[in-house]
């Protein structure tokens, strides 16, 4: 029998190392969990700092003695492999579960266990903790902004009407495919307008006028988006061929466009909508502020759309073009066919991250005096009767800003997988 | 056919011409009506209003050009600050996304998909409306290192105080003058010798002594100046002295590097990805070791990678900085395109100005990276 060799450990004494070395971590574990979920010190009689990094020394220790190579127990080699290759690599492990463990308490308590959300006023937030209720009586104007409380069902009709008829191009027949770009690119577009035009702007058929300056929250966010979304691709694509042509005017028109809108930050874009564009129009026009924010949204991200289009239009080979010229199709023909279906395929990362960019940018249309989500949080916040709640307001706003970005990102990668043609 | 080619041209031309053609009438009309002369006269006119932080002497009598070069000079602080940090930061998430650890890449995942996907508008507001806010009063701050404190307030840490330090700066130029000439030097030896030369550490070695010589003969010394707790009223305390950073572009740096951070390491991960697991095998094979794996065959050819989409997320920094509006940190969108638009009234003007100064800007960078990218194009024979 061999001796026990603390220092070097090896498969020779593997079970007691093994039983040393999780004993330790566990103990370190311990320390750490009691402290931070009961208020417990179990080291307390030690001198505060060695009580400090104490767990830490143990927990090192134990994991030291647990990284022996090719155990044959096939957990622990997948935990060394895994957290535990090195000193160092312990020792990051060692601080995240630490870092974890002394997280939980904290965030628990102020997001719920400390937290109020009964009660319709300020008055009902006793706790220590976040104060819902604050988010339940301003919800609706996140959501709607000041849009007027009995027209909110129009808000919501038009949106469940959106979505039912994006849903179309899922149920199709196979016979009609072939018309859901047209569906997507033309009818779909005009549809939306009308929608929102009739439904939520109203005037007409009975409906309340509803000023676009009413309009806020989420839904301002998302028929934002939405409009810009729908002109910038189009228009991006235009640019891109437009870069790609031969014609010397058309293509140093396209930079020159691409260029300008790609260098300047988009706050200044929408500064030149509200203060500049209108003295370059006739005098008598007049154009609302939300739709010279869309052109103007629409402009700024057109000039991205069409880079990263390009970059599809470029990653494409020679080949695919001499082969559509030399079944005798023209320019036209050549790039719906055979050239767009492929280049589009090739970047929908990138024009999800175009789209995921410009939703996270609507929110500066608040510079312009629009509110949406986070301009109706600053609009809340400095409300004299709910002073002091920022914290939980830009909480919820980022929950539900990462939760639409988020599933946006994961659709994108799969739409990815499924266009994904091996070459 | 050749119809064909002139005429979309012609079109595109006349529509171009004819959209400015109409704004500049429109433009001309509206001014006209509106008694505004059109001109850049303004900017040598007194300012007359007050920016709260600025890198320059600068007050209410100065001129309009003046704030003008104010908001500038904060922006790029922004920019650099943010810059620095960001690439801290991104590298270190890029190489964690790649570790072994599972615990540890996990993390870093999580790091990326969290900041990556909240609005940096909202990020700014978080760390200026609620978590800056969070912090204690002059009177109750506690110090850091004894001398920082981290208040409602801004951030108060020592100053330095320099003597003479032009030479000193003088010193760290010429230190990379010679850097650079070592380098040149050594990568001679290296084509035409074979010889190794220990460049790294020269170069450490020469970036330290230079400076420090100033120290014992120069002339050149540094004393620092802490910050003092001073009673203004009953309740008002204040820090005066030593370096203070309001907390506008505390939050601003820190949102900006947090969010940019996200997409360095992307380009870091991505870079080193691309580079094949073939030619770390080749240069095992052919002998050399781990460190000059990394320094001859990984890093030159991952940093090809890595340098151009990170510089474009340089570029997209520099001009989210112009959010700072947002939280009323004076750059150069909220001295010159709100303040002084607000008191000129010169909209096309001030507009223009603000669009074309971040165009020179990312247009000067954009040249910049095409001329890199042809110099490191890998030239197939």
């Amino acid at each position: 029998m061999s001796t026990l060799n603390l220092l070097n450990p090896s498969k020779d004494n593997l079970q007691s190392n093994l039983y040393l070395g999780s004993f330790l971590v566990g103990i370190s574990l311990l320390d750490v969990f009691l402290n931070s979920f009961l208020k417990l010190n179990i080291t307390y009689f030690l001198p505060s700092i060695i009580s400090i990094i104490l767990p830490f020394l143990l927990g090192m220790f134990g994991l030291h003695l647990m990284r022996i190579e090719f155990s044959g127990i096939k957990n622990l080699d997948r935990l060394n492999k895994n957290i535990n290759t090195n000193n160092f690599n312990a020792a990051l492990t060692l601080l995240i579960i630490f870092l974890i463990i002394k997280a939980i308490p904290p965030v628990m308590s102020w997001m719920i266990l400390d937290a109020n959300i009964s009660g319709d006023s300020k008055d009902a937030c006793t706790g220590s903790g976040a104060c819902w209720t604050y988010i339940k009586v301003w919800f609706k104007r996140f959501m709607y902004g000041m849009y007027p409380n009995e027209q909110i069902w129009r808000v919501n009709l038009a949106f469940i009407f959106l979505v039912v008829l994006a849903f179309f191009g899922f149920i199709t027949p196979q016979k009609y495919r072939n018309l859901l770009t047209l569906y997507y690119v033309v009818i779909y577009p005009i549809i939306a307008f009308i929608l929102i035009y009739y439904l939520i702007s109203g005037g007409e058929f009975g409906l309340e006028w509803v000023e676009t300056g009413a309009w806020g929250g989420l839904s301002l966010t998302f028929i934002v988006s939405f409009f810009s979304l729908i002109f910038c691709f189009p228009l991006g694509m235009a640019l891109a061929l437009g870069r790609r042509t031969e014609l010397p005017i058309i293509k140093y028109v396209s930079v020159g466009f691409i260029e300008f809108w790609r260098g300047v930050p988009l706050i200044t874009v929408l500064f030149m909508s509200s203060v500049m564009f209108p003295m370059f129009l006739p005098e008598d026009f007049f154009m609302d502020k939300l739709v010279r924010v869309i052109i103007a949204i629409s402009l700024f991200e057109a000039a991205y759309v069409a880079e990263v289009i390009r970059g599809g239009l470029q990653a494409l080979p020679r080949g695919q073009y001499d082969a559509a010229k030399s079944l005798g199709m023209g320019y036209w023909k050549m790039h719906i066919f055979v050239i767009l279906p492929q280049a589009l395929k090739l970047v929908i990362p990138g024009m999800a991250n175009t789209f995921l960019a410009l939703v996270k940018d609507t929110p500066l249309i608040f510079v312009v005096g629009l509110a949406e989500l986070a301009g109706m949080l600053q609009m809340a916040k400095t409300n004299p009767k709910w002073l002091g709640y920022a914290m939980e307001g830009y909480v919820f706003a980022a929950i539900i800003f990462w939760i639409i970005c988020y599933a946006m990102s994961k659709y994108s990668y799969n739409l990815e997988l499924k266009y994904k043609t091996d070459r | 056919m050749k119809l064909k080619k002139i005429l979309p041209q012609l079109a595109t031309l006349f529509v171009v011409v004819l959209i400015f053609g109409f704004f500049t009438m429109n433009a001309q009309l509206n001014m006209e009506n509106r008694g505004i002369d059109f001109g850049y006269g303004f900017l040598t006119q007194e300012s007359s209003f007050d920016v709260q932080f600025s890198l320059i002497e600068y007050s209410g009598s100065d001129s309009y050009g003046r704030a003008y070069l104010v908001g500038l000079l904060n922006t790029l602080l922004v920019s650099v600050l943010g810059i620095i940090i960001c690439t801290i930061i991104g590298v270190i998430i890029g190489i964690a996304r790649l570790s072994p650890n599972y615990l540890i890449r996990t993390t870093a995942a999580w790091y990326v998909e969290f900041f990556r996907n909240i609005p940096l508008l909202l990020q700014i507001f978080f760390w200026y409306y609620a978590a800056l806010r969070a912090l204690p009063l002059p009177q109750d701050a506690e110090a850091i290192f004894g001398a920082s404190y981290l208040t409602i307030k801004g951030f108060y840490t020592p100053s330095l105080i320099w003597e003479n330090l032009d030479i000193f700066i003088y010193s760290v130029i010429a230190a990379i003058v010679a850097i650079v000439f070592v380098r040149t030097h050594a990568k001679k030896l290296r084509e035409n010798q074979g010889k190794h030369l220990p460049v790294l550490n020269i170069s450490i070695a020469i970036l330290f002594i230079l400076p420090l010589l100033t120290f014992l003969f120069g002339g050149v010394s540094v004393g620092y100046e802490t910050p003092e707790l001073k009673q203004l009223a009953k309740t008002s305390f204040k820090f005066e002295g030593g370096l203070s950073i309001p907390p506008e572009l505390l939050s601003l740096v820190i949102a900006l590097s947090l969010y940019t951070a996200t997409f360095v390491a992307e380009c870091v991960r991505a870079g080193i990805q691309g580079v094949g697991k073939g030619q770390r095998e080749a240069a095992a094979s052919i002998g050399l070791n781990r460190k000059q794996v990394l320094n001859l065959i990984i890093m030159p050819q991952a940093l090809r990678i890595i340098i151009p989409p990170t510089t474009n997320q340089y570029l997209n920094l520099t001009k989210n900085s112009s959010l700072a509006a947002a939280i009323a940190y004076p750059d150069l969108v909220l001295v010159f395109a709100g303040t002084a638009l607000m008191q000129t009234g010169k909209a096309i003007e001030i507009v223009s100005i603000t669009m074309l100064t971040y165009l020179t800007l990312s247009l000067s960078i954009s040249f910049f990276m095409n001329w890199y990218n042809a110099k490191i194009a890998i030239v197939e024979k």
